[in-house]
């Protein structure tokens, strides 16, 4: 009996706005203007965030941080399409979901400086708190779905993590419990194609991280990450799909123009000539063209806009700084909702 | 009614299920087939949409517990094995241990994880060892050991209603080896608190697990005074009773069939060294596994904490 083709597997690939700011009007989502301008503002917010962060971080005023320059498209076109009852899991590079979502920015800044209280404001967002090892909230975020299923409550649950996270095999188990459980879920991959010095082609011998949906029975799709129409609209239709109890697994294929955090120099492992090529595709500026064609953009409306967001940056960074110190005695009440006797006598050492 | 340890567990868990519907079970092979010791068996006719038979993987079942805590649930999850523990150890000290102190309180996970534990059943490899030293050791776990159908029915309710996340280990030596009354109506033993066996003015003996039972054996006919603790709670730990014990007795012997080196023991002594020192008459001397992996059936008696060892041990100790 000669060999026969018993599956067939498709990888679709969706880009809307190009390079030159022209977009595919067959796919372009609806977004109206003041949708449009949101995004914008957004993007250039998250921006001006990270600016301020690292400087912040050179001058000795806030720890280790990892920027998100480049992904700002990847983070907010992709939460602008979830509702504010859906619920995120970040990793550690979320800036524009944060802050998309209304994290007070001064405890976000506080978390960063070293100050564990700014992870209490996430659930006001319905957020998770950020998670520092790779690939490990992505169980947590399947548990919350599923959880969401059993409820029969109608939100979603979305989960951002990065290319080197789907070495790891709480990505695979994390997706195959997806699909067999069918839960609610959307999968937000920013394939930013570094993993600190790892580039994408030596993390996996697949072309894409889309097709890895496939081995779990569920939906994938490559995404121009720098296009912040192409990640709206594919995370939309993940979105309904999620409500139909069918996970998606979105590979957003952006670049990380940053180092991977405060603490290495991409010079060490990564060529100009790729970087300046990236900076070509960048998100806001693409954006920026196609607001300009459409006329709802004009230098003194970014200028205004980059004067209020530094200005409110400012402002947040003072808030952040004043801050009072937390008490020593916080550093053992936190591990049990009721102090064990043998931290009462460690909070008492502390006093 | 008269039941032994897989019973007594059984009963708690749908007593827990029917009372609190929050409560949701999985894990490998726990719905149609009860578990691979049964402890599950019936649960899944019984509440069919709250058993769930997962894919196999540790570390996705503690993973997405966390997932179904974080949103509402209480989620108890079975690993067939403690060997089989090691993928989960990531989700467990990495998250569910730490949540509440990372969110300061606005995230808590309120699992518990249960596990058969411990040798004498003459198994596989990785089928028969005493890992709570890892679990005890990590910031906002609590650790219990059962050594009877009685308690382990009143230990698992309480670990159940509590709302940080418990490892529930379950001595498979002793699953089925005796049954006692444990009464249906609801009860709790708090955690915490270790249980004092039976009283004795020459000795203490601190033990947890299957080892209560052969310290009761093993000085059944004792020419001394021996008061023997079962700890129940590993994390937190009952330093009241131990110190309590300790500085009456002025002598102490601990058994556990962990490996020696970093076991419960020496946190113990640590403790006796920083509260009773002066009470002690002689050293604390400790009946454990040995620094080695547990060996496969044809030496595995060896390896354990038996009668003989124990008796060596007092005599040793009464005699310094």
């Amino acid at each position: 009996m000669p060999k026969k083709i018993i599956q067939k597997f498709n990888i679709e690939y969706l880009s809307i706005l190009d390079e030159k700011g022209k977009v595919d009007s067959r796919l372009m989502p609806k977004l109206n203007n003041d949708d449009i301008k949101k995004m914008f503002e957004l993007m250039k917010l998250t921006r001006i965030f990270d600016e301020k962060a690292l400087k912040l971080q050179r001058e000795g005023r806030l720890g280790t941080y990892a920027s998100s320059l480049g992904q700002e498209a990847a983070q907010i076109g992709s939460a602008y399409a979830l509702e504010k009852e859906d619920f995120v899991f970040p990793s550690f590079r979320e800036q524009g979901v944060f802050l998309l979502r209304g994290m007070p920015i001064d405890q976000y800044l506080a978390y960063w400086k070293g100050d564990e209280r700014g992870m209490s404001y996430t659930k006001n967002i319905n957020m998770f708190t950020v998670t520092i090892p790779v690939s490990t909230q992505i169980p947590h975020a399947v548990g919350f779905a599923w959880a969401s299923k059993i409820k029969k409550e109608s939100r979603v649950t979305a989960v951002y993590f990065g290319d080197g996270a789907t070495s790891k095999g709480d990505f695979h188990e994390a997706l195959n419990f997806a699909g067999v459980f069918d839960v609610p879920i959307i999968f937000i991959c920013q394939n930013n194609q570094y993993a600190i010095s790892v580039p994408f082609t030596k993390q996996t011998k697949a072309a894409t991280i889309a097709q890895k949906a496939i081995a779990y029975g569920i939906y994938g799709i490559r995404v121009d990450g720098n296009d912040i129409f192409a990640m709206y609209k594919a995370t939309k239709e993940a979105l309904e799909r999620a409500k139909k109890f069918k996970p998606t697994l979105i590979e957003a294929f952006t670049y990380r123009r940053a180092d991977h955090t405060t603490s290495d120099d991409a010079k060490h492992y990564r060529i100009e000539k790729e970087l300046k090529q990236w900076e070509k595709k960048d998100p806001i500026d693409r954006l920026r063209k196609y607001m300009t064609i459409k006329k709802i953009w004009t230098k003194e409306y970014e200028q205004e806009l980059d004067k209020k967001f530094n200005e409110l940056m400012d402002e947040e960074i003072k808030k952040m700084e004043s801050i009072e110190m937390p008490k020593k005695e916080d550093i053992v009440k936190y591990v049990y909702a009721e102090l064990t006797d043998n931290l009462k006598e460690q909070q008492d050492e502390l006093k | 009614m008269k039941a032994n340890l897989v019973q007594a567990i059984n009963m708690a868990l749908s007593q827990e299920m029917a009372k609190d519907k929050s409560i949701i079970l999985l894990g490998e092979d726990i719905g149609i087939n009860g578990g691979v010791f049964r402890v599950t068996e019936g649960l899944i006719q019984r509440f069919p949409n709250r058993v769930f038979d997962t894919p196999l993987a540790e570390s996705g079942i503690v993973g997405t517990s966390i997932g179904l805590a974080l949103n509402g649930f209480k989620p108890i999850a079975e690993i067939q094995f403690e060997g089989f523990l090691m993928p989960a150890l990531d989700q467990l000290i990495s998250h569910a241990s730490r949540i509440r102190n990372r969110s300061r309180g606005s995230f808590i996970v309120p699992l518990v994880v249960r596990s058969p534990f411990g040798g004498g059943i003459h198994a596989l490899e990785h089928h028969s060892d005493s890992p709570e030293t890892y679990f005890i050791h990590a910031p906002g776990l609590k650790v219990v050991i059962p050594s009877r159908p009685y308690d382990a029915k009143g230990l698992l309710i309480s670990a159940i209603r509590d709302p940080d996340p418990v490892i529930f280990f379950e001595p498979k030596k002793i699953y089925r080896a005796f049954k006692e009354e444990v009464p249906e109506k609801e009860y709790i033993i708090p955690l915490g608190k270790a249980n004092t066996i039976k009283q004795g003015d020459d000795l203490t003996i601190i033990t947890y697990g299957a080892w209560v039972r052969e310290t009761l054996k093993a000085i059944e006919d004792s020419k001394y005074s021996i008061e023997v603790i079962d700890l129940r709670t590993l994390k937190p730990l009952d330093v009241k009773t131990i110190i309590n014990s300790v500085s009456r007795t002025g002598k102490c012997i601990i058994v556990h069939e962990a490996p020696k080196t970093l076991g419960l023991a020496s946190e113990i002594i640590a403790i006796i060294n920083e509260k009773a020192l002066l009470s002690l008459e002689a050293p604390v001397i400790r009946v454990t596994g040995y620094d080695s992996v547990v060996p496969l059936p044809k030496l595995e008696d060896y390896y354990m904490p038996n009668v003989e060892r124990i008796k060596k041990a007092i005599d040793k100790v009464m005699n310094f």
